[in-house]
């Protein structure tokens, strides 16, 4: 889909900012270009939708060479998320999103209507947020806006220059989150830059690892992080590999997917029967329409009540896709060594134990010795 | 003081007459030097043309410190040579043109070249043309700068327009002149006042204009 052969920039101060670089990335596959500050990643980036030109090498895009179409049709047919976001402060979020789609000569209804979709898309209510401007947006909801519109156009190509960049850890990790599944069902071809290793990990179907403008290493995050090829990787990728592994599974992999749950109106002692005959000191207690309230744990059990007495209600969740670094810290401050897994309503799918955990870690540490 | 009063009463028809005199020749000079003002500022501004825009401003600010009168002058010379009107409305809307182009030219380079690069980059990534470049984005945005510059030219001239009555184009500074040739302080005071209080109206009408085009996401 996206190929590059041997593609070098010299700026024209003599910065040699890529060099020799060649890099396949397939349709539909998700390709981190990590590395440090300066490496050349935005370079890169920008070879492609030919922002920048190159001084040698061919780019090309579904076997055509990028040079051969004429660069704004190229570039509106290539979803672009510039490093400072760059929404434009005169424009509604909704005509900020239509950019391209006006440039690709949409009527206004429809351009409206792909608003609204995308912004459904984002988990941004479109009634309420359509009409308002930039400057009346936080932080976190005008990069998810930045990434509706590099989706405006529905493109099958994204290039996205640190999207989640500019934003807290928390509000980071839901956007990565909410992109993952996005990503699941749209299936672009997408070219992510970061720095950051924890989400280069968590992102990528493959990274490429850059270093003074050449490709160090181009490999699926696993192999990047137990058969690193050289010093430079192995020290980027860090001594913590163990922890930085629970970033590549989710906690749908590893979740107990039918878990022993009780109700707030049951019986302590059938309860406890219950605990006793799973061997375990927790059940989660849910609602009759399966929503996750809270827990019950052995250590609370008192005769002849019923659950909701005892119980302690929760309201700390994780949700299937969340990685296990992240359900982890999640499990740390909910309390009990346990998470429940919910749904968007939150419905209980399944529930988390840090048992899960140390055995996903133990086997992660086994990959690591056997390299 | 008086004597200014009561004439104003007697002839208010001459009054109006120079005062619309005035504002027309302002409005038509306005008018043309904003199209000239603004084309010829986008035009310097783009890549490359840095040292031209360094040359159109200067000759620009070099024109403001010549004294209008010996322009008016020069003008006529000039006008009559070609064989055209060298007196009246033609050389005063000529000159007035011109002295309002530097507030114009210098605004609209400014705000121009105040547009985030990143804004633009995010345009050209994702497909504007130049054009439209221009017109969605850079335009857009130095709306407000650009009009702050039409404000101060228009003030400008509104002032200048004083002095055209001298190669007869009317206006309010007939009655200055006239005053000053006759000793009539009284129609000295009627011209200065009213240009004065003309000079203000429209700025404060301009004013209103600036903020009402100013595009609703950048208001503060
Ligand atoms: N227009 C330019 N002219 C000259 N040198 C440049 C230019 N743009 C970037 N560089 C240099 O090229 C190198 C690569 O820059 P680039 O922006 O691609 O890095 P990056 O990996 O994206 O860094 P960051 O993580 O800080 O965004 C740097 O040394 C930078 O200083
Ligand atoms: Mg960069």
């Amino acid at each position: 889909m996206i190929r590059l052969e041997r593609v070098t920039k010299i700026y024209s101060d003599g910065t040699e900012a890529v060099r020799e670089v060649s890099l396949e990335v397939e349709r539909g596959e998700l390709c981190v270009l990590l590395g440090p500050s300066g490496c050349g990643k935005t370079t890169t980036m920008k070879i492609i939708n030919r922002l920048i030109c190159a001084t040698s090498g061919k780019i090309y895009i579904d076997g055509m060479e990028n040079t051969s179409i004429n660069e704004n049709e190229l570039r509106r047919n290539i979803g672009y998320a510039i490093q400072d976001i760059g929404l434009f402060p005169h424009m509604t979020v909704g005509e900020n999103i239509g950019t391209v789609p006006a440039l690709k000569g949409w009527p206004k209804a429809r351009r409206r209507k792909r608003a609204k979709e995308l912004l459904e898309l984002l988990r941004m209510n479109p009634v309420d947020f359509i009409d308002k401007y930039p400057r009346e947006l936080s932080g976190g909801q005008r990069q998810r806006v930045g990434v509706a519109r590099a989706l405006g156009g529905d493109p099958p190509i994204l290039l996205m220059d640190e999207p989640f960049g500019a934003i807290d850890p928390i509000t980071r990790v839901d956007l990565q989150n909410e992109f993952l599944k996005i990503q699941q069902e749209l299936q672009k071809t997408i070219i992510f830059v970061t720095h950051d290793i924890y989400e280069a990990i968590k992102m990528g179907d493959k990274i490429a690892l850059m270093k003074e403008g050449r490709i160090v290493q181009y490999a699926p995050p696993a192999d990047l992080l137990y058969r690193p090829r050289d010093e430079f990787v192995a020290g980027f990728v860090g001594a913590d590999r163990g922890l930085k592994g629970l970033q590549l599974i989710r906690t749908k992999e590893v979740m107990w997917r039918s878990p022993p749950t009780t109700k707030p109106d049951e019986e302590v002692m059938a309860a406890r029967e219950r605990m006793e005959r799973e061997g375990i000191d927790w059940l989660a207690v849910v609602d009759d329409e399966g929503r996750f309230t809270g827990w019950v744990l052995s250590s609370h059990l008192e005769e002849g009540r019923k659950v909701k007495d005892i119980m302690s209600t929760s309201a700390i969740t994780a949700t299937r896709n969340a990685v296990l670094s992240e359900a982890l810290s999640l499990m740390l401050t909910s309390g009990p060594n346990v998470l429940a897994i919910v749904d968007r309503s939150n419905r209980l799918e399944g529930v988390l134990t840090l048992q899960a955990i140390q055995n996903a870690l133990r086997e992660a540490a086994q990959k690591e010795e056997s390299q | 003081m008086l004597e200014a009063y009561q004439f104003v009463s007697r002839h208010p028809e001459m009054l109006a007459k120079w005062a619309v005199d005035h504002l027309w020749i302002s409005l038509v000079a306005i008018g043309i030097g904003a199209v000239l003002g603004i084309t010829l500022g986008v035009f310097i501004t783009a890549k490359g043309r840095e040292p031209m825009a360094e040359v159109v401003l200067y000759f620009a600010e070099i024109m403001m410190t010549v004294p209008s009168l010996a322009f008016f002058g020069l003008l006529m010379l000039l006008l009559s040579h070609i064989g055209l009107s060298a007196i009246g409305f033609l050389p005063a809307v000529i000159t007035l043109i011109l002295y309002g182009q530097l507030p114009i030219l210098r605004n609209t380079c400014t705000a121009i070249r105040q547009v985030d690069p990143a804004l633009i980059e995010a345009g050209r990534g994702m497909g504007m043309s130049q054009r439209q470049l221009l017109f969605k984005i850079k335009l857009p945005l130095a709306l407000p700068v650009i009009m702050a510059g039409l404000r101060n030219a228009m003030v400008l001239i509104i002032g200048i327009t004083a002095i055209a009555a001298l190669i007869g184009a009317g206006g309010l500074g007939v009655p200055i002149f006239r005053g000053l040739r006759n000793a009539r302080m009284d129609l000295i005071i009627i011209g200065g006042v009213s240009v004065s209080i003309l000079a203000l109206l429209v700025d404060g009408l301009m004013a209103m204009l600036e903020r009402w085009i100013t595009p609703r996401g950048l208001r503060g």
